[in-house]
């Protein structure tokens, strides 16, 4: 692929993002997301939407996020400055409210009255039970049975919120599997419905418009960097599952060259064994849940399970977007396995008192990797996308330490 | 574009004033030897068109029955190249009945576009319906396969409203298939003066015929569908009795050929009732 003159003017009229993305759903749904597309572009040009959005942002969510100088990880790898984007901070615990917020707003404006999303984590259907709670609107939340077992925490939090949960059993009963039921549900309340997706992946106008909501991660880092450092992060670093914090981070910055950007996936037991949630590194283009992108199959163009000890990754595809970011060259993709991101969630917990998700872990250990051979100048800029305090009770079972 | 087996089909119907009997299987359920059987045993049974699932892993638009059909087919093997395999099969003694090949857009669009259209006309394949390539997409699939002489089918919903209507048909090709219910195959059944003004509004816009699926369950429902269109889809039903007939393992029973080629028949006496 040739180089681009600007990464940021995706996607085009028809949602693609060069071959990726696309609208591939049945023609039941298509009005409903022609519409969304719609009621999109008219709210984000409309002041009132932006205000309350700001509004929301600041007092709701506690925005700005703080950027951190991690101290002690920087002593620890003895190379690049390492800083951390709080977005574990936000109200929820993740960066998934910031697009909750955007789409709950939208779905007031379009009159829908009852709200439905997936969750793999947890972390998104939190947000999403969280939004609806505070706006008055009934929610269900599709997520799979394996996920349920793993995410306990959070199915309480979401079930205090007032949130319907549906366990989905079919398939491996992961994130994959509760996209699926959540769209069947869709098809089936059309009328009444907005189904607010968690990352930046489905049918356009999805992907672009979760980007969007996303991107106040990547402008404020952009700003504070620039007010602490006096200018750009030299590398920017994420992990991928559908890829919405990694997005949201790495948009404002695509068309600044200087800045290295790195998104990290799920690993699992290694992207050498069938056992990964590496769509990127391990999978190839196909058609899923609404838009072309990269996917784990087999060469009859069946769907494989992904395997990732954090359910937020465990997803066989991945946002549109990374998939032409990878193919354009802009943004490296690498993997982080389990057991390296159970170390750096141990290792950031112990030196900065910060409890991180398993999700981030990702991202944090592969910082680890490339840190130590940067120079002391090199501003390296890590997205803590959640918090890990859902994940305490799995990471203690891996760490076969019984906590009752 | 040529005449088709399927336009043969509803014209040969439509001068007997009778109406379309669309059965739908997935392909190798629950396994390949036995649902070739299966198919080559519809026609005698009454089925006028036979749409054969392609099976997928996350069919996003079917409810449980479709799900554990394709799942069953996937377990046992089935491919889309063992689907084509299968079609070929059925050809070599039925060279009257229609194929529609129906199912999801990754499995053909890793086959590869150009050759799976070559090779399904080749098997003797009349027509295709994916259920995820609306007309925003037709210029992955749907225009080369019609290039090629193949119909391509379009799903038409409530949804679809009077402005959508003339880009839905626009490209569709053998038949409309209306879709009486928003919601998942297999679920809530459709209601008969809705469904009939409907099919008036679609037929408004195309001369083509319309067949109705989605919701059709019994012989009675497959009657009164019927008699305000131009034929009527049954899948979960008759892979229903599918699921029924397998024994304690979940395979093939003596009972499987003969009970689903039954439920087959009924639901055609339905249809021809109309």
């Amino acid at each position: 692929m040739s180089k681009a003159n600007s990464y940021t003017t995706g996607p085009d009229e028809n949602g693609r993002f060069g071959i990726f993305g696309g609208r591939f759903v049945a023609e039941t749904l298509m009005p409903l997301i022609l519409d969304l597309e719609k009621a999109y572009g008219a709210a984000r040009q409309d002041p009132a939407f932006l205000d309350q959005l700001q509004d929301l942002q600041t007092h709701y969510v506690g925005r700005p996020s703080p950027l951190y100088f991690a101290e002690r990880l920087t002593e620890h790898y003895g190379g690049a400055k390492i800083y951390l984007k709080r977005d574990e901070l936000n109200h929820t615990g993740s960066h998934k409210i910031n697009n909750c917020l955007g789409q709950i707003l939208l779905a007031k404006r379009m009159g829908k009255r009852r709200i439905i999303a997936e969750t793999g984590a947890g972390q998104h259907g939190v947000a999403v039970a969280t939004v609806a709670a505070r706006f008055g609107l009934p929610c269900t939340i599709f997520m799979g049975a394996t996920d349920i077992e793993r995410q306990k925490p959070n199915v309480f939090r979401m079930k205090l919120l007032g949130a319907e949960i549906m366990p989905v059993t079919s398939g491996a009963g992961t994130l994959k599997d509760a996209m699926n039921e959540a769209l069947r549900d869709w098809v089936t309340n059309v009328d009444s419905t907005f189904y607010i997706i968690g990352t930046v992946a489905g049918p356009h106008p999805y992907p672009a418009m979760v980007r969007d909501f996303q991107s106040i991660i990547g402008q404020e880092t952009k700003q504070q960097m620039l007010e602490r450092e006096g200018r750009l992060p030299d590398t920017l670093c994420a992990c991928i599952g559908g890829g919405s914090n990694a997005m949201g981070l790495f948009y404002p910055f695509l068309d600044d060259e200087s800045v290295d950007i790195i998104g990290v996936e799920a690993g699992g037991h290694g992207i050498d064994t069938p056992e990964h949630a590496a769509s990127l590194a391990g999978g190839k283009p196909g058609v899923l849940h609404g838009n072309r992108t990269y996917l784990l199959q087999d060469d009859d163009g069946q769907i494989t399970e992904g395997h990732s000890i954090s359910a937020g990754l465990d997803y066989p595809g991945i946002g549109p977007e990374h998939a032409y970011l990878k193919d354009t060259g802009r943004v490296t993709y690498v993997s982080a396995t389990d057991q390296e991101a159970l170390d750096a969630f141990q290792l950031c917990t112990k030196l900065e008192g910060i409890i991180p998700a398993l999700e981030p872990s990702h991202a944090l250990s592969h910082v680890g990797k490339i840190a130590p051979d940067l120079p002391s100048d090199h501003l390296l800029v890590m997205n803590m996308c959640g918090r890990g305090d859902k994940d305490v009770f799995s990471v203690a079972e891996h760490l076969n330490v019984d906590i009752g | 574009m040529q005449q088709t087996r399927l336009d043969n089909t509803f014209k040969q119907l439509g001068e007997r004033n009778s109406k379309a009997f669309v059965a739908f299987v997935s392909a190798g359920d629950p396994d390949p030897v036995t649902s070739l059987k299966i198919m080559h045993g519809l026609p005698t049974a009454g089925a006028d068109i036979i749409e054969l699932g392609m099976p997928f892993t996350d069919p996003m638009a079917d409810g449980p029955s479709i799900q554990a059909s394709s799942q069953r087919a996937l377990k046992a093997g089935m491919t889309l190249k063992g689907t084509l395999d299968m079609v070929r099969q059925f050809r070599t003694d039925n060279d009257e009945t229609p194929i529609v090949l129906m199912g999801y857009y990754n499995p053909v669009y890793i086959y590869g576009v150009d050759a799976f259209i070559h090779d399904a006309k080749q098997a003797g394949v009349d027509g295709l319906i994916i259920v995820d390539l609306p007309p925003e997409e037709d210029e992955e699939l749907c225009i080369p396969a019609l290039n090629a002489g193949l119909n391509f089918i379009r799903l038409a919903t409530p949804t679809t409203d009077d402005a959508r209507l003339p880009e839905v048909l626009a490209n569709t090709s053998g038949f409309v298939y209306y879709v009486s219910i928003t919601g998942i195959t297999g679920s809530a059944s459709p209601e008969q003066n809705v469904v009939e003004e409907a099919v008036v509004r679609i037929k408004r816009y195309t001369d083509l015929p319309v067949a109705v699926g989605f919701g059709v369950r019994t012989a009675e429902q497959a009657e009164a569908i019927a008699s305000v269109a131009d034929g009527a889809v049954v899948g979960s039903a008759l892979v229903d009795v599918i699921a029924e007939s397998l024994d304690s393992q979940g395979l093939t029973s003596a009972k499987t050929v003969t009970e689903t080629l039954k439920k087959a028949q009924e639901l055609a006496d339905g249809v021809k009732r109309a």
